[in-house]
């Protein structure tokens, strides 16, 4: 038997080789043509071993509340950044520091729905300080600093419904914008019946003043508009910067079965906002003081907690006949983008249900209003005539036009979601001159360095919706896929396609050098203001004050002070203020302690973060580093010792022998 | 036996054949970082490797303000690992300028990962802490401060 099967492998072999030399003598060797595509496109998405992509691709998450970082063109994942829900792999959400972020005038919310990450801009270009991103459900719009990833402001929009037309920045990141998805009484918590809808019902267009300096978000204005559906937007650029654009559907008012009843109309509007002229009425003393009730969540100093404070306040600008600060644009049919070419000229409505892609011209748009070619009004907001402001109209662009971008050479590029493809068009002809599947129903699209006066036309990423078939099934749902394409050529070329974190909507991508010269590697210790902090080891100690007990704990490589804990008792809340003394890029620890209702902590370098633990039950209590931190890892531990309520157990620490 | 013979010879063949199918752009860059660590000078075997790469005049004298300076960066960035008497995660630091030069301790200060891959002091080290002694974001002028710090100790203890 033996014998017999080895005879029937040397067989085996003796003719893989037989076949192996016949193919190539008769067919030569394979040609790097002949590997076909894959192998090219593999190529081009190949970056080696230790070496870095070209660039940082941020991917919202949406019902996943955060935003995730990609190397492009590798589609290596880098992070994950807790922005708008809680996070245990952090802490984030969980740490005393990071928990005032997600409160809002609903209470701590440990959730949202990010949609529309935005790189901070200026003179037109991303410029690598700051990413702001919405959340759709409760309307927030945060800030995450780009030299360290990490979320550092949220403010909440008052009296807003469904924040989704947001957070795009202007030209110089002046303002980032917001806007009332589902329109609501704009009084705050008027209860009123659904149906009083058109009457007591209304929109809000928010505009958010940026600090130059920091970054930081103010509540500037925010401006009533007709009970539509606001559902996206972005700034101009160039000669349109002083400009920002909101696509609405529903300008049928329907408040019940809206996929019919907010489908009759064959146009809606894009509205138009002239935010420098309305900024500058504001400034001069128009609009009113309106009562809100709205959460402001922001860092101060290096470290710390972060605080929230609450404000009672907002202006508010209501449209007029006569004011020349607000215009609506007819745009076939329930649009669901607008985008703005580079040269600030085209204004690109995704026409969801129209048959075309319409292109508006930007200074059409003006020459209409000087001449006051209007269509009539509503609510005091002058219309223009569509055929004054449209210069293009896309033929054929496939079935469910959503989002479009731009290479900066002439070329648009819009998703198609029911057809499931990209088309490619013509800025110059309005036609369509290529066109590539998608896998499957595409969302949003993104060009690397996009929505930028100078985006790179080198890649493009395809947000899509369902994955099916493409990878390892994983059970009934599946992450949601990426595509990355090549458009440095004439035709798009697909390169890569690969499963993300929850469900990107919109992404943003810019060259690494912009930010990765600019990251931080360490939380310096001398800089460190958090008022829970120890800097020198020597201070590590343990406060009783009432039943509040505060443990000033100091960790390195490979031991906690102090590592032993006795005099705490059933019905204390402790706080465990840990601060990392190490002073070495990417050398973290955590801390985790038993029974605890919350999370672990991880504390970067020269941080401080602090963990809330109430211990319910008498005992010993372990508590370890959470993070593999050194060969002594296993070692980095250390144990609270917990008494009953009314034991005399008195207060004591140590580590080692001190 | 021959047949054995046969299925080798195919198989270099074949495997020959490929092989010389090979592209050939893939030269393999393997001239990685330089393996010198035996040459080593004379002064950085006394001294130290790292950025103090000529003797520091630490003078005879002890410079208090200096001591003071070194003391806080001690306290803020070294303690939690060194005792001044007896070994704790690192080695004892009360008598250290007696075994080393001051070159030598900022060099260590300021360029851990160096000294222990490369220096045979630092080898040793490691290997009997089985610890890396970190680098703690520590200024070249600060290392100076710390010496003094631990010069001023090693007087007075």
């Amino acid at each position: 038997m033996k014998t017999k099967k080895s005879n029937k492998l040397r067989g085996l072999i003796l003719s893989v080789g037989l076949i192996v030399i016949a193919g190539l003598i008769f067919t030569g060797c394979p040609s790097q043509d002949g590997m076909m595509d894959s192998s090219d496109a593999a190529q081009k998405v190949y970056v080696a071993p230790g070496d870095h992509d070209d660039y940082y691709g941020f991917f919202s998450g949406g019902y996943s509340g955060q935003l995730s970082v990609w190397g492009l063109p590798s589609a290596r994942f880098l992070k994950v950044i807790p922005v708008f829900s809680q996070d245990p792999e952090t802490g984030y959400g969980y740490s005393e520091e990071t928990k005032p972020l997600l409160e809002t005038s609903y209470g701590f919310i440990p959730w949202d729905d990010s949609h529309h990450p935005h790189i901070s801009q200026t003179d037109g270009d991303a410029d690598g300080r700051w990413i702001y991103i919405n959340a759709n459900n409760t309307p927030r719009i945060a800030r995450i600093d780009l030299q360290t990833f990490e979320t550092k402001e949220i403010l909440e929009l008052p009296n807003t419904g469904g924040n989704h037309a947001s957070s795009f920045v202007t030209e110089n990141s002046e303002y980032v914008i917001g806007a009332t998805r589902f329109s609501i009484p704009y009084e705050m918590d008027l209860d009123v019946p659904i149906d009083s809808y058109s009457d007591e019902f209304r929109g809000a267009l928010s505009f958010i003043e940026l600090d130059p300096e920091t970054g930081m978000m103010n509540m500037d204005f925010q401006i009533l508009v007709p009970p539509y559906n606001y559902d996206l937007g972005r700034a101009g650029k160039g000669p349109s910067a002083d400009w920002v654009f909101f696509t609405t559907y529903n300008t049928e008012e329907a408040h019940t079965m809206l996929e019919v009843n907010a489908s009759r109309y064959d146009k809606d509007y894009i509205a138009a906002v002239n935010w420098r002229k309305a900024a500058a009425m504001v400034r001069n003393g128009a609009g009113e003081t309106m009562d809100a009730e709205y959460y402001h969540n922001y860092y101060e100093g290096n470290q710390g907690y972060a605080i929230s404070t609450v404000k009672n306040e907002v202006t508010v600008l209501t449209p007029e006949e006569g004011q020349d600060f607000i215009y609506f644009l007819p745009t076939p049919k329930s649009p669901h983008g607008v985008d703005i070419d580079p040269t600030g000229e085209y204004i690109v409505g995704g026409g969801k249900l129209a048959t075309i892609i319409p292109v508006h011209s930007f200074s059409q748009m003006i020459d209409a209003i000087d001449n006051e070619r209007f269509d009539g009004h509503v609510e005091g907001i002058p219309i223009l005539d569509y055929d004054a402001t449209i210069v293009g109209e896309v033929e054929n662009p496939g079935l469910g036009p959503l989002h479009t971008e731009f290479d900066g050479r002439g070329y648009a590029y819009t998703s198609v979601y029911i057809s499931s493809e990209i088309v490619k068009w013509s800025l110059d002809t309005f036609e369509v001159v290529d066109r590539i599947d998608a896998y499957y129903s595409i969302g949003h699209l993104m060009i690397t360095g996009g929505d930028t006066k100078n985006p790179d036309a080198q890649y493009m990423i395809g947000l899509t919706k369902t994955a099916k078939d493409r990878y390892l099934p994983t059970g009934p749902k599946q992450n949601h896929p990426a595509q990355l394409y090549d458009i440095s050529g004439d035709r798009m070329e697909l390169l890569l396609d690969f499963p993300t974190i929850g469900e990107p909507h919109y992404a943003q991508a810019i060259q690494a050098d912009k930010i990765k010269d600019n990251i931080k590697q360490i939380y310096e210790m001398e800089d460190n203001d958090h008022p829970h902090a120890i800097t020198r080891i020597r201070d590590n100690r343990v406060e009783r004050d009432g039943d509040v007990v505060r443990v000033y704990m100091g960790s390195t490589r490979s031991h906690f002070r102090p590592d032993n804990i006795e005099g705490i008792k059933v019905g204390d809340t402790v706080y465990f203020h840990l601060t990392n003394l190490e002073q070495e890029w990417d050398v973290v620890h955590g801390i985790g302690i038993k029974g605890a209702n919350n999370s672990e902590i991880l504390v970067a370098p020269g941080q401080t973060k602090t963990l809330k633990w109430e211990p319910k039950r008498t005992g010993i209590y372990p508590f370890y580093c959470t993070a593999f931190c050194s060969a002594l890892h296993q070692e980095m531990q250390g144990y609270v010792r917990v008494s009953a309520a009314d034991s005399d157990v008195e207060l004591t620490w140590k580590t080692g022998n001190n | 036996m021959n047949r054995i013979l046969i299925i080798t010879l195919t198989l270099i063949a074949s495997l020959f054949l490929l092989q010389a199918c090979g592209n050939g752009d893939t030269d393999s860059t393997t001239e990685t970082a330089e393996t010198e660590e035996q040459g080593l000078t004379e002064f950085e075997l006394e001294h130290g490797i790292g950025p103090i790469t000529e003797r520091v005049d630490v003078g005879d004298e002890i410079d208090g303000e200096l001591v003071t300076k070194g003391r806080n960066i001690y306290e803020m960035k070294c303690e939690m690992c060194h005792n001044m008497e007896g070994r704790m995660v690192g080695p004892e630091l009360g008598d250290v300028m007696e075994r080393r030069s001051p070159e030598f301790v900022m060099n260590f200060i300021l360029n851990p990962s160096g000294m222990t891959r490369e220096h045979p002091v630092g080898q040793e080290l490691l290997q009997e802490y089985m610890t890396a002694m970190p680098y703690q974001n520590v200024k070249e002028d600060e290392a100076r401060a710390i010496v003094e710090f631990l010069r001023e100790y090693n007087q007075n203890n």
